[in-house]
């Protein structure tokens, strides 16, 4: 079976016009979008506070809880439905105390609904920590770029490396600015998320600049902006079949997997499009722009 | 590399034998004997996301540490310059960590390093200014010293907590140090986080002091509190209505003994009423002091002080020899039984703060589990029918080494008794994905290299050599990217890492090495005219 016909030559190379605007709005939707939220919406990992997981064992609304918890210290934290009968309460307040979680929350539900519900999950993270955190994500991220950069920069040439990390920031950007738009939290597993991302779309990215090294030693004397186009459409069949399966495996966690994995399972989804779609158009448009700037030439040689 | 097939195809079957023996128990829990005695004993260690439990980070308050121990020093070295004649005045301890006085003249600096070079090494001079009658000095405790302090600090504590940990009965837990001044605390399926947390961040600094019954502790309420002592607050339990008020006290601020003279404590049940109390038992040079300090504090009250709080205050009839006590007030079973594990296990040298806290409940783990493995299952199950579609017989070939993938992560997650996460089985479904890629990137170039007219060996050979390179590429960008993750600390993000990692490497054997050999294998032994990609 064959889903992209051999010997398919599409132009992608002259359509990178459209890929910059597309790219160019997607990039201000995304910041708009965390701008206009104020910022990302940092979960506890980051922000410090409390979540509680509450399960019910029959049907009861956000607005019900936000009743029983009225007059307590969790009044104005933030309640929010997770799978059926079941609520993420959540606050700024690091409750390390057990004695205050109890009086706060327990009894307050307790009153309200007997005994008809299961305290799951209790997670408090003080504010030191959150700053943590928030620190080795912010390192984790810009240190994942830099190694990429350098591993694409020594095993091809610099403007390669170039090429693949704007690819990586952009996808970075625009993945953030979905995980914005859909105003979920940005926690921990969406920053593994991303961090994987940066590893996994960087790989597209390194097969066709592999076959554009190769091409170009075959056949030196065409232009490279021929021999990027022959090469994306060469490896395009590996390209989308391997996006395909990546993303056939995420959508089953995403469908499956949870409601605790379901943020980190959308976060892969938007980035595997976003990484797939950027390894074609963003990481060769760079490498061709520093060609039509005669910045270097292309290595005749591996 | 090896070219010899039977080699090949042997290492591949050591390896599947191998997946086998590590995976077996956690498949199997019920091996007959004799056969249980040669398999391996450990099942798949499972993450406190999916077995239910508390994760905790706490902080050890070092700097109280170095502050209890220039307190110390203070009062030492009062003593010691009174004793060389060297004249002072307003000797005090500062925050943080630091002692001031005045020096009555200028010759007395002289004799108060002496003092300090004969008698206290870790106290160095900081600042010494001259005033109208003499000098102002303070003292801080050397760098070298103080660092020492802390790490020992924090050494002692874990200690401690292990200690404690240990006594109380759970099964795995994980006491581990972390960065400078903390530890993490990994107790699997505990119920009562609660009672947990109590049992590990009590300092249980238990203290003898005298109650001063010579001075108003009314006046004292109203702030003047006579030189050398303190208030503390004690609960004491309302016998008809049972509830806890706190009464103060006016305590002397010396403590004439700790909780480290202590041998054992226990609980004992008091009475016929069924109090519960604990009961203490005095080291020999313990036993000792406390017949000393008894007989010399006939009539006068003993106050028991635990963290600061008063658990009871009787009065000393007699000289008590034989060194034991009791602390009494109105425990629980369980309180008593926590408490007498503390005391056992010693005081922590410093406070400590909980930073982190996570504590999920067995039914969410197990939740997590089936919704894990259901996604797993799901998600493999689509890949491999898409491979079988889109490439026939290469695709089952490839199938093959996908499966083997899962079983050989899962056997060195096992062997090397590594933590399966919730996030860690997202790491393994990906790495399915991301494990086809490299059998993706062969068959094309294989099918490339057919539609050339090249015979099905050639194929195949220029195949796997084409994309081997860039499998390699891609599968260090995976690792590199992965291994970014774990300084996150232990946890499900690490869980996730780890897996990832484990993921890649074992891909890169059954993607490349062991469909090559399935491939080898069937051009050598059937005559194939036409390959099935």
């Amino acid at each position: 079976m064959q889903l992209i016909k051999p010997g398919i030559n599409l132009d992608f190379v002259g359509k990178i016009k459209y890929a910059i605007t597309f790219s160019v709005i997607l990039i201000i939707v995304s910041i708009g979008s965390v701008i206009y939220h104020g910022g990302l919406n940092p979960g506890i990992d980051f922000a410090g506070g409390s979540v509680i997981q509450v399960k019910f064992s029959k049907n009861i609304s956000a607005d019900q809880i936000r009743g029983a918890l009225k007059s307590t210290r969790l009044q104005n934290s933030t309640i929010q439905q997770f799978g059926t009968n079941e609520f993420l309460i959540r606050t700024s307040e690091s409750f390390s105390d057990q004695t205050v979680l109890a009086a706060n929350v327990e009894q307050p539900l307790a009153a309200a609904f007997s005994k008809d519900f299961e305290i799951r999950r209790v997670e408090v993270v003080g504010s030191k920590v959150g700053a943590d955190f928030k620190r080795k994500a912010v390192i984790a991220v810009v240190l994942s770029w830099i190694a990429m950069l350098i591993y694409v920069g020594f095993r091809f040439e610099f403007r390669y490396g170039v090429g693949g990390i704007v690819a990586l920031v952009h996808d970075v950007i625009i993945t953030i600015g979905a995980v914005s738009i859909m105003n979920m939290e940005f926690t921990i597993s969406i920053l593994a998320a991303l961090v994987f991302l940066i590893g996994f779309s960087i790989n597209d990215t390194i097969v066709t600049l592999d076959r554009i090294r190769e091409n170009v030693k075959l056949n030196p004397k065409r232009q490279l902006r021929e021999t990027i186009n022959l090469s994306i459409n060469q490896t395009l069949s590996r390209t989308v079949l391997t996006s395909l399966t990546v993303f056939l495996t995420v959508l089953a966690l995403y469908l499956f997997g949870g409601a605790v994995i379901r943020d980190f399972a959308f976060a892969l989804l938007v980035g595997v499009v976003i990484g797939t779609y950027s390894s074609i158009y963003i990481a060769c448009t760079i490498v061709l722009m520093f060609e039509n700037l005669q910045i270097s030439k292309m290595k005749r040689t591996p | 590399m090896f070219k010899s097939l039977k080699l090949r195809g042997a290492i591949t079957l050591i390896v599947c034998l191998g997946c086998l023996y590590f995976l077996i128990p956690t498949f199997f829990s019920n091996i007959p004997s004799p056969w249980d005695k040669y398999m391996f004993k450990e099942k798949i260690h499972l993450g406190l996301d999916l077995q239910g439990g508390m994760h905790l980070v706490l902080e050890i308050d070092t700097d109280k540490a170095l502050d209890a121990m220039v307190e110390r020093l203070s009062n030492d070295l009062k003593e010691s310059l009174m004793d060389s004649k060297v004249r002072f005045r307003n000797l005090e301890k500062m925050q943080p960590a630091k002692i001031s006085m005045e020096l009555a003249g200028a010759d007395e600096e002289k004799g108060l390093e002496n003092v300090l070079r004969e008698h206290y090494p870790d106290l160095e001079i900081e600042s010494a200014s001259p005033r109208e009658d003499g000098k102002f000095v303070t003292l801080r405790i050397n760098d070298k010293r103080a660092a020492e302090l802390k790490k020992l600090t924090v050494e002692h504590s874990l200690e401690t907590i292990r200690n404690r940990v240990d006594q109380f009965g759970i099964s795995e837990p994980e006491i581990i140090p972390e960065g400078d001044d903390r530890i993490l605390v990994q107790l699997p399926g505990i119920k009562d986080p609660e009672r947990a947390k109590n049992l590990i961040g009590k300092t249980a600094l238990l203290e003898f002091k005298l109650v001063d019954d010579e001075n108003s502790l009314d006046e004292a309420l109203r702030g003047n509190i006579p030189e050398g002592d303190v208030i503390a607050y004690g609960l004491r339990a309302d016998q008809s209505t049972g509830v806890r008020g706190s009464s103060p006290y006016l305590l002397k601020d010396k403590s004439l003994m700790t909780g480290a003279s202590l041998e054992t404590a226990k609980v004992q049940i008091a009475d016929r009423f069924g109090d519960v109390t604990v009961g203490l038992k005095f080291n020999s040079q313990g036993a000792v002091d406390f017949e000393r300090i008894t007989g010399e504090n006939i009539r006068k009250r003993l106050a028991i002080v635990l963290d600061g709080v008063v658990h009871s205050a009787p009065v000393i009839q007699e000289r008590i020899s034989g060194g034991q006590a009791q602390i009494t007030g109105n425990f629980t079973m369980e309180e008593a039984r926590d408490l007498a594990i503390v005391l056992r296990a010693g005081a922590l040298p410093a406070p400590v703060n909980i930073l982190e806290e996570r504590t999920v409940g067995p039914s969410l783990g197990s939740d997590s589990i089936r919704q894990g493995v259901m996604a797993t299952m799901i998600g493999s199950l689509l890949v491999i029918l898409f491979l079988i579609i889109y490439y026939r017989l290469s695709g089952a070939i490839a199938d093959v080494a996908l499966i083997t993938n899962i079983f050989l992560v899962l056997a060195i997650l096992a062997a090397f008794r590594a933590t399966l996460t919730l996030p860690g089985i997202a790491g393994l479904l990906l790495t399915v994905g991301v494990a086809v890629d490299a059998n993706i990137l062969i068959f094309e170039r294989i099918r490339e290299e057919l539609r050339t007219g090249k015979t099905i060996r050639i194929a195949l050979d220029t195949g796997y050599n084409r994309a081997f390179i860039t499998i390699i590429d891609t599968h260090i960008t995976g690792i590199v990217a992965a291994a970014f993750l774990i300084m996150f600390g232990t946890g499900p993000i690490k869980g996730f890492a780890v897996t990832t990692i484990i993921g890649l490497l074992a891909s890169l054997f059954t993607a490349v090495f062991v469909t090559r050999v399935i491939f080898d294998y069937i051009t050598t032994n059937f005559n194939i005219k036409k390959l099935s990609i």
